[in-house]
């Protein structure tokens, strides 16, 4: 140990202000890719493309808080997103007077109520123990109670939700601006984030990550099978934007506005990151993050940083999904796959640099573009395949294999998670950790 | 009567056959969990690579069934065990092993593992197409056998069908087997003493490295029969993975993780529990109806879930064992 003692490492040394050459060079390489797909595909393809890029970057933020800053990992961000899309959804779309003019909500809200008071019924009866219950009987009767509300609230429900669909559809939106859906998004987000956290953040890192895994999948289902919300698998669209819509602008311009609603929502997100990151915030989380025994030793309180910090990720997720939908015009919970919401935020993430906020938006434009030409070329090397397996083989090609073609995109984004991992694990740009010593 | 043998149909012999498919996968997942003490999240995926091996082994061997008298499948399984097996270890020779000599946390392994899985996912739906596929070939029929209930009152018969017989067959076979592998054999016994203490393993001469291989040879092949007699009992999906993982991860963590026989029970508690939570409780409830007083009355559909929330159920028994009991029925080891 005596070495390691007289030798000063070098990251402890403070970092010299090097001239920021490989972010040049990176950058300066994507402006030009960007501008090269704006001379070959016309600018309103194009503009498209950054607008979802950039709605990507919120998500890939929110995600570089939680795995880079603090190193939870969130398998579940589709889940976020979708509940961000949904709540974009719920507020913007015009008010359904089919529904709002009959009873309907009168009930919904009925039903609603007794689901509360049951809860409350439910809650007070595990504090029966304090009024001189046994503690195994107050456990008994408040199982068989919660069964039997619960039972009683869903059948309910049901009923009240299959009128709901017969008669109105759905139950429409609020017809408010969209940006109170995505802040609105982002809440709800937070809130899911809060209950997985509260649960998992205790515990082994891995539990979070099997957790959020499952409510991801979870919010899909109940996005897809609530049709009296969200008109399930037939979809809600046109969704209103926040800025003037393509009818009275023109593609391009309106997309070009749109965008510079999400680039100042990014500047805005990076540039409170940035403060918070370096604020003596950012370096206690670091600190958890990479001691956690010698954190809890200085009197940090760990479990509470890593909730805050999951929530933010959380709600950042929301705010960008919420955009991500809005953008998009369509709410389809069908369109939430794992793949292009979660895995594909998780590269963004790995491959700039976890826990650098520019090289996470560098990685969250850069992959976008990457996926979003890799599917031509999937298609063409397949054809190219097909052609050169039924000239020489004489091989009979299946039917689906354009879909079947698109799998391969799967196997390319596991196997660039795995690279990264093994080869790059900082990522293109690495973290810079600022020593003040 | 009637409502019985409805029961014992719908829940009793289809939580049996959920709850047999999760407990052996989940006794794959909770070895991994206990030797290199990271979720495996590609798990789910060696199950369906097995199942696709079966396919193709079957589409290349039609007819071999009728010789022993079996169906196809079944016969093709010892095979499929193996090439899963020698997947599982070269994944881990190519994926896993340069991370765990790098020395990162476990948790890198898991998004490793992640990776994995959209490999093997990316693959097998390159080749297998998307759409589900019978696991019945070249006119082989499954076999359903009616079991008539000595009653008078029920006229329905009890059904159980030759891939669920097997299935119960093979999940004894393995549990036994796993039993006293572990407890009778010298390598079980080293597997046990790396689980409990790598390094002092280690140490006293073990050779951990085998160890290793030798829990992926064991993960391997019992993911290729849970995921082959799923197939079988209903059909070859090559898209089923995340909804596999959270039930049999579940399964892991209820027994109690790095515990096999906890897996097993933990497999069937989150299969029973699923079975029971999307059973239609009206159908018990009606007969007795009578017992009630006037102003109940019994809705049509009286089922916890619905079966397209069935993965509330599994997630549900996780967030409940991870509250109140994290160490899982069986006081399982890795935990902190």
């Amino acid at each position: 140990m005596s070495t390691q003692d007289t030798k000063r490492r070098e990251d402890t040394v403070a970092a010299p202000s090097r001239f920021p050459l490989r972010e040049i060079i990176l950058f300066g390489a994507l402006l030009a890719v960007i501008l090269s797909i704006y001379m070959v595909m016309g600018t309103a393809y194009s503009t498209r493309m950054l607008v979802e890029a950039s709605c990507y970057a919120i998500l890939a933020l929110g995600l570089t808080i939680q795995w880079g800053y603090a190193g939870q990992f969130n398998a579940g961000v589709m889940g976020f997103v979708a509940l961000g899309g949904f709540s974009a959804m719920l507020f913007s779309v015009p008010v359904n007077d089919a529904f709002w003019g009959s009873e309907l909500p009168g009930e919904l809200g009925r039903v609603l109520l007794y689901g509360a008071a049951a809860a409350v019924v439910v809650y007070g009866t595990t504090k029966l123990d304090r009024i001189g219950v046994p503690k195994k009987l107050r456990t008994v009767i408040a199982v068989v109670l919660a069964v039997v509300l619960y039972l009683v609230v869903i059948s309910m429900l049901r009923s009240v939700t299959g009128e709901i669909q017969s008669r109105a559809g759905f139950i429409g939106g609020f017809g408010l601006p969209a940006w109170t859906g995505w802040i609105f998004g982002g809440a709800l987000a937070g809130a899911v984030g809060y209950f997985i956290g509260h649960i998992c953040l205790g515990l082994r890192s891995d539990y979070l990550a099997i957790a959020t895994l499952g409510i991801a999948e979870i919010i899909k289902a109940f996005l897809k099978n609530s049709d009296w919300l969200t008109r399930g698998t037939a979809t809600v669209s046109p969704l209103p934007w926040p800025t003037p819509g393509p009818s009275e602008l023109g593609f391009t311009l309106a997309r070009a506005l749109y965008l510079s609603v999400t680039a100042v929502m990014i500047a805005v997100i990076f540039f409170l990151l940035h403060r918070a990151y370096h604020a003596p915030w950012g370096r206690m989380i670091r600190a958890i993050r990479d001691n956690e025994i010698s954190a809890s030793a200085m009197g940090k309180d760990i479990n509470k940083r890593r909730l805050e910090i999951f929530v933010l990720g959380c709600i950042l997720m929301g705010i960008g999904g919420g955009a991500l939908a809005s953008f998009n015009s369509i709410f389809d919970p069908n369109g939430y796959l794992p793949l292009n919401h979660t895995f594909l935020v998780l590269v963004m993430v790995i491959l700039g640099g976890p826990g650098n906020n520019l090289g996470t938006i560098f990685g969250a434009v850069a992959v976008y573009i990457i996926w979003l030409m890799s599917e031509p070329l999937a298609l063409f090397l397949m054809q190219g395949a097909v052609f050169i397996g039924e000239g020489w083989f004489g091989w009979e090609p299946p039917g689906n294999l354009d879909s079947r073609a698109l799998q391969a995109r799967v196997f390319v984004i596991g196997l660039l998670i795995t690279l990264v991992l093994r080869f790059a694990p900082q990522g293109l740009l690495p973290e810079k950790v600022k020593h003040h010593g | 009567m009637n409502e019985l043998v409805f029961f014992i149909n719908n829940v009793i012999i289809a939580g049996s056959v959920t709850g047999s498919i999760y407990a052996i996968g989940a006794i794959g997942v909770t070895l991994i969990f206990s030797i290199m003490r990271f979720a495996h999240f590609a798990h789910a995926d060696m199950m369906t690579f097995g199942a696709f091996m079966v396919l193709l082994l079957t589409l290349a061997f039609p007819g071999v069934g009728g010789v022993v008298g079996l169906p196809t499948p079944i016969v093709m399984l010892p095979l499929a065990m193996i090439l899963t097996a020698a997947l599982a270890v070269g994944i881990d020779k190519v994926f896993y092993k340069p991370l765990r000599a790098h020395g990162v946390k476990p948790i890198v392994i898991v998004i490793g593992s992640l990776g994995v899985t959209l490999m093997l996912q990316g693959l097998i739906r390159l080749f297998a197409g998307t759409s589900a596929q019978n696991m019945y070939l070249a006119g082989e029929r499954k076999e359903i056998y009616r079991l008539d209930v000595p009653f008078e009152l029920a006229t329905r018969p009890i059904i159980v069908t030759e891939p669920q017989i097997i299935l119960f067959i093979l999940t004894i076979a393995c549990v036994v087997g796993l039993h006293v592998f572990l407890n009778r054999t010298r390598l079980g016994k080293a597997m046990r003493a790396m689980s409990d203490n790598p390094d002092l393993a280690r140490a006293s001469g073990i050779n951990t490295n085998y160890i290793v291989s030798v829990t992926w040879v064991i993960a391997g092949s019992l993911a290729a029969i849970a995921g082959t007699l799923l197939s079988l009992d209903v059909t070859f999906k090559p898209d089923l993975s995340f909804f596999l993982l959270l039930p049999i991860f579940a399964a892991a963590i209820v027994g109690g993780v790095g515990h096999p026989y906890g897996a097993i029970a933990g497999g069937f508690v989150v299969g029973f529990a699923e079975t029971l939570a999307v059973f239609n409780w009206a159908v018990l409830l009606r007969p007795i109806a009578h017992l009630f007083p006037e102003w109940i009355e019994i809705p049509r559909n009286l089922a916890f879930v619905g079966t397209e929330y069935k993965i509330v159920v599994p997630f549900f028994i996780l967030v409940a064992i991870l509250v109140w009991r994290p160490t899982g029925i069986f006081k399982g080891k890795v935990i902190s």
